[in-house]
C-alpha cells in the first residue's frame, strides 16, 4: 500500500487545485455554457448535439446525468429532451453519460438556504440565483434534494430543442429551404414536398454547426410526452428480472469481494487473525482496508463466508456508545451556547407565554437507516494505469475524485460508470463503498473486483439520519392558536456530510429546522429555534433529510395545540395559512378525506401538512382501533409541485413516500450498544410490509409558480398524520416514534 | 452435482451448503435473482422449486431435489408471462429491485388460486419487502394478473 499513499498526495493535490480552481473563475465565466463532456474523442460517425444528445449510425442517444434509483430520473429526463427534440422515447437509447461539471444540479443548492420556499422576496432570489452559481462554479453533479426536475424542467427542454433546431438547419441547407417550411416527427426532417431525412442521417451536417443562442420551447399544449402517463423506459427490464443494477456487473477473471469493517466508526482496527480465511477453498486473497479487512474470493457467498471468519481487534468509537448516551448528547444541546439557527421569530413569544403554556411537550425520533434493498456495491478495475470504475452513486464526481486520489492517478486515469440503483433514499451521497473496492482492486491489478456489502456490513455501516429531540410549548386563546414555540436539537447531518466530501458547512445549518421553521402559518406568536448537538455516529440525508424529522415535531404540536383549542385541525391550519397554494392543498386533501364527516367508534383521522422542498403537502391518515390494534385504512395526500409531468410515476413515488414515511414512523428505530448499531438486519430493522399497507389516494395539484420534485415531500406528514389520527382515535398521545414502542399495530 | 434451472440441467461444482441464491447469481450469471438480506427475511431472491415459491437464500444446493425456476425462466422481455405482463401495465417497479421476487411469489400464488382475496394476496407476499413501497400497485397487478390469467 506504500505506493498507493505516495500517489495519493499527488492524486490530493491535483483534487484540491482543481477546487480552487473552480472557485476561481470569473462571473463571465460562469455566465458560459460549459465545453460540452461528450466533445472530446467523439468517434467518427457519432455527432453530438449538446451535451444531452448523441446520435450515430445506430440512432439517437439521450444524455441523462441524473442517478435512478428508482425514483424514475431516467426516465423523465429523456422525456424532456424527446418532447423538444421530436423523437420518439420507445426509440431512443439513453445513457448516464460521464461524470462532467457541465451536469451540476443548480437546483440542489436552495433547499439549504435560509430562505423559506414561499419567500420570492429579491433577497431570496438572488440567494438562489448564487446557490446555482455556487453549484455551477463547482460542477456540483448531484442527484437529490427533490431537485431532478426543478433542475431539468428548462434545462433539457431547451437542450433538446437546441438538437432539434441544428438538425432543421442541416436538413435546410441541404435541400436548400428555409428552416420554417421543414416540421419535424418522430425523429424525421420532413420538407414541403414530402421529403423526408432522418436525424441519423443529417447528424454529421448537425454536429458541425454552432449551438443556436436562442431556441423556442413548446406550448406545454402541443406536448406529446409530459403532462400524460408515459411508459417508463426501464419498467420492462424491471418487470423480467433483465435490469442491470451495479450487484449485477460481471466481468471475465473477476473477483468478487466482501469487507468487514469497524462497526465502531471511526476505531479503526488495532489487529486481525485471518489465517482461518485464507485456508477457505475459493479465497484468493485478504486485503488489509484502513478501518477493517477485505477478502476477494471466487465467488460472493465464499468472500462472505471467509471474511466472517476472520477475528478482528476493533479500536473504540470516538462517540457515546449506547442509545441513551447518544440522546442523552442532544437533549444536552438545549443551551444558548449550542444555539444555531432562529430563522423564525414571529411577535412576542416570551410575552406569550409569560403566564404558562397551554401545551408543554418533548418529542424523540430515533436514528434511521437508509438500507436500499440492494446493499452497497461497487466494481473497479485496474489495469495499464487505468482505473474502471462501475457503480451506482448520486455523486459521480466526488466518487471519481476520491478514486483518483486514493489511487494517484491523472485527471482522465479514471472511467467511472454509473449503473441505476436498487434504492438508495441517500445512502448513496457517500462514496466509502466505492473507495474500499478502489482499494480491493489495486491489490488484485489487473483483474476487475466487484465488492457487494453483506446487509450486516450495511446496517453496521450506514450514515443513518440523526435522532433528534423537540421541546415545544404554545399558547391558546379564545379557541385559536395563538403562540407556538419549538426548539429542535439535532447533530448537523450537513457538517457530517459536507465535511466528509471535503467542504466546511457555514452557517447555521438549514436541515436542523427544516420542515419546521419555513411553514407558512400566520401564528400571532410564532418561534422555531435549532441547537447543534455535537457529532457523534457520521450521520447523512434521509429521503427528505431535517423534515423526516420536523414534520412530525411541527405537526404534532399544532395538532396538539389546535385540540388544545377547541379547534378543527383542518378549519384552524387553513385560517393560520398564509399561502395560497397550501391553503389550495389543505383544502383539496380535506374533500378526498370527507374530512368532517362521522367514522363510528374506534377510528380516527389524523391530519398533517408539511412545506418541504418547496412542495406543499397534506395528509390524511384514517385508522381503526381494532382488538388485535391499530389499523391504517386509507390515507389521503394533495401535493402542489406547480406541474405533473408524469401522472402515473406521481401517483408511485407519493405512495412510497407515504408507505416510507409510515413505515419508519411504525417501527423504524437504529439503535446503540457498544457503540454499533444494534440493528443487523432485516430480521431487527422490521418495516411495512404489504398486507399493513393501506389505500393510498393522491393528487397533484398545478397552482405554484415553479415546477417542483416529489421524491421526498411526502414523507414528512405521513408520520404526524398517523399520529394524530392514532389520537383521534383513542386519545393517546404519541411524542416518541417509533410507535411501535407506545402502541400496538394489527 | 446436478441441477435443472430454467429447464436446463446444469453440472455445477459448488458446496453442497452454497446458498441456491449464490449459484444462481455468481456460478450460473442468473442476476435478476437478487441477494437483499441472506436470512430469508426481505424475499428479493424468491424462486420456484418445484413449482413452491422459496427463498433461494435459505435454499442449500445440495438441497434442490426439484427443477427451479427463476424469473428468467417465467418470462422474457419479448414474452412475459401474464403476471409479469400485469407487472408493466401496471407500471409497479421504482427501483425495481425487489420485483423479480414479487412477481415470483405473485405467480405461484395465481398458478395455486387463480382468484385471490385481498387477505390471500397479503399471505403470499408478506415475505415480500419493498423499501420504495410499491405496495398499492403491486396489488393492483396481481388483480390484474388474476384477471388476465382467468380470461386466458
Amino acid at each position: 500500500m506504500a505506493g498507493l499513499g505516495k500517489i495519493a498526495r499527488r492524486g490530493f493535490l491535483i483534487g484540491a487545485a482543481s477546487v480552487a480552481g473552480g472557485f476561481a473563475v470569473g462571473v463571465y465565466s460562469l455566465r458560459q455554457p460549459f465545453v460540452s463532456p461528450l466533445a472530446d474523442d467523439l468517434p467518427p460517425g457519432v455527432a453530438a448535439l449538446t451535451p444531452y444528445v448523441v446520435i450515430d449510425a445506430g440512432g439517437v442517444t439521450l444524455i441523462t446525468p441524473r442517478a435512478d434509483m428508482g425514483q424514475g430520473a431516467t426516465s423523465i429526463q429523456a422525456a424532456l429532451i424527446a418532447e423538444e427534440m421530436d423523437v420518439a422515447l420507445d426509440a431512443v437509447r439513453t445513457d448516464p453519460g460521464p461524470p462532467a461539471a457541465a451536469y451540476y444540479n443548480a437546483a440542489i443548492v436552495p433547499e439549504g438556504l435560509p430562505f423559506a420556499a414561499t419567500d420570492d422576496g429579491w433577497l431570496a432570489e438572488r440567494a438562489r440565483d448564487a446557490g446555482a452559481m455556487v453549484a455551477k462554479a463547482m460542477g456540483l453533479q448531484i442527484t437529490g434534494g427533490s431537485s431532478t426536475v426543478p433542475d431539468a424542467f428548462d434545462r433539457l427542454r431547451r437542450a433538446g430543442a437546441t438538437a432539434r433546431a441544428m438538425l432543421v438547419t442541416a436538413a435546410a441547407r441541404r435541400l436548400g429551404v428555409a428552416e420554417s417550411a421543414l416540421r419535424t416527427e418522430d425523429g424525421v426532417v420532413i420538407a414541403p414536398d414530402g421529403t423526408r431525412l432522418s436525424y441519423v442521417e443529417l447528424a454529421p451536417a448537425a454536429g458541425r454547426l454552432l449551438e443556436p443562442r436562442e431556441v423556442a420551447l413548446k406550448d406545454p399544449a402541443d406536448w406529446r410526452y409530459l403532462g400524460r402517463p408515459m411508459q417508463r423506459i426501464d419498467i420492462v427490464a424491471k418487470s423480467t428480472g433483465t435490469q442491470r443494477y451495479g450487484i449485477d456487473e460481471a466481468l471475465p477473471g473477476m473477483l468478487y469481494a466482501a469487507v468487514r469493517t469497524n462497526p465502531l466508526r471511526g476505531g479503526g482496527m488495532a489487529g486481525y487473525d485471518a489465517s482461518a480465511a485464507e485456508a477457505m477453498r475459493g479465497v484468493v486473497r485478504v486485503v488489509r482496508l484502513e478501518d477493517g479487512v477485505g477478502v476477494l474470493a471466487d465467488n460472493t457467498w465464499r468472500a462472505f463466508e471467509a471474511v466472517k471468519a476472520i477475528r478482528i481487534d476493533w479500536g473504540p468509537a470516538p462517540y457515546p456508545a449506547t442509545t441513551e448516551a447518544l440522546f442523552d448528547s442532544i437533549a444536552g444541546a438545549f443551551t444558548e451556547d449550542a444555539r444555531d439557527s432562529r430563522l423564525k421569530d414571529e411577535g412576542d413569544i416570551e410575552a406569550a407565554l409569560e403566564d404558562g403554556a397551554d401545551v408543554t411537550a418533548e418529542y424523540r425520533v430515533p436514528f434511521l437507516a437508509h438500507a436500499p434493498l440492494e446493499p452497497m456495491t461497487a466494481l473497479a478495475w485496474f489495469r495499464n494505469g487505468q482505473l474502471e470504475i462501475r457503480a451506482g452513486t448520486q455523486i459521480p464526481r466526488f466518487a471519481e475524485k476520491t478514486a483518483r486520489e486514493l489511487a494517484g492517478l491523472p485527471k482522465d486515469g479514471v472511467v467511472l460508470r454509473a449503473l441505476p440503483m436498487g434504492g438508495s433514499f441517500g445512502r448513496r451521497l457517500e462514496d466509502d463503498y466505492i473507495a474500499q473496492a478502489v482499494r480491493l482492486a489495486w491489490a488484485a491489478e489487473g483483474r476487475p473486483v466487484k465488492l457487494t456489502w453483506s446487509r450486516e456490513e450495511d446496517m453496521t455501516h450506514d450514515f443513518p439520519r440523526p435522532a433528534a429531540i423537540a421541546r415545544g410549548r404554545g399558547r391558546v386563546s379564545q379557541g385559536r392558536v395563538a403562540a407556538l414555540d419549538l426548539s429542535i436539537a439535532a447533530p448537523s447531518v450537513s457538517d457530517s456530510q459536507m465535511g466528509r466530501l471535503g467542504f466546511n458547512a457555514l452557517g447555521a445549518d438549514t436541515a436542523i429546522v427544516a420542515g419546521a421553521w419555513d411553514q407558512p402559518f400566520a401564528i400571532p406568536a410564532y418561534r422555531v429555534t435549532g441547537y447543534r448537538a455535537p457529532e457523534t455516529v457520521p450521520i447523512s440525508s434521509w429521503r427528505s433529510v431535517g423534515a423526516s424529522a420536523n414534520g412530525f415535531f411541527h405537526e404534532c404540536l399544532l395538532d396538539e395545540l389546535i385540540h388544545a383549542a377547541g379547534a378543527d385541525p383542518l378549519a384552524e391550519r387553513l385560517r393560520l395559512c398564509s399561502h395560497a397554494p397550501s391553503r389550495a392543498v389543505l383544502e383539496a386533501v380535506g374533500e378526498m378525506s370527507g374530512w368532517g364527516g362521522a367514522l363510528g367508534p374506534g377510528r380516527g383521522r389524523g391530519l398533517a401538512y408539511t412545506l418541504s422542498f418547496g412542495v406543499p403537502c397534506a395528509e390524511v391518515v384514517e385508522l381503526t382501533a381494532t382488538d388485535r390494534g391499530i389499523r391504517i385504512d386509507r390515507v389521503f395526500v394533495a401535493a402542489e409541485v406547480g406541474r405533473v409531468l408524469d401522472p402515473v410515476n406521481f401517483e408511485n413515488q407519493v405512495q412510497g413516500g407515504v408507505v416510507w414515511g409510515l413505515s419508519h414512523a411504525i417501527h423504524g428505530e437504529l439503535t446503540y450498544a457498544d457503540s454499533r448499531p444494534e440493528q443487523e438486519n432485516f430480521d431487527a430493522y422490521p418495516m411495512m410490509r404489504l398486507p399493513e399497507c393501506p389505500e393510498i389516494t393522491v393528487r397533484g395539484l398545478e397552482n405554484g409558480e415553479r415546477i417542483r420534485g416529489i421524491g421526498e415531500p411526502p414523507v414528512p406528514p405521513a408520520a404526524p398524520a398517523l399520529a394524530n389520527a392514532i389520537f383521534a382515535a383513542t386519545g393517546q398521545r404519541i411524542r416518541e416514534l417509533p410507535l411501535s414502542k407506545s402502541v400496538r399495530f394489527a | 452435482m446436478k441441477m435443472t434451472v430454467n429447464g436446463v440441467e446444469h453440472e455445477v461444482d459448488v458446496d453442497p451448503d452454497m446458498p441456491l441464491l449464490w449459484v444462481l447469481r455468481d456460478i450460473l450469471g442468473l442476476t435478476g435473482t437478487k441477494y437483499g438480506c441472506g436470512i430469508g427475511q426481505c424475499g428479493a431472491c424468491t424462486v420456484h422449486l418445484g413449482g413452491r415459491a422459496v427463498q433461494s437464500c435459505q435454499v442449500a444446493a445440495g438441497d434442490v431435489d426439484a427443477p427451479v425456476t427463476t424469473i428468467e425462466g417465467l418470462g422474457t422481455p419479448q414474452a412475459p408471462h401474464p403476471v409479469q405482463a400485469a407487472w408493466i401495465e401496471t407500471q409497479v417497479a421504482q427501483c425495481g429491485y425487489c420485483q423479480s421476487g414479487q412477481i415470483m411469489a405473485a405467480a405461484a400464488l395465481l398458478a395455486e388460486t387463480p382468484a385471490p382475496s385481498d387477505a390471500q394476496i397479503g399471505d403470499a407476499l408478506w415475505g415480500n419487502l419493498c423499501r420504495c413501497g410499491t405496495y398499492p400497485r403491486i396489488r393492483a397487478a396481481v388483480r390484474l394478473a388474476a384477471d388476465k390469467m382467468k380470461g386466458g
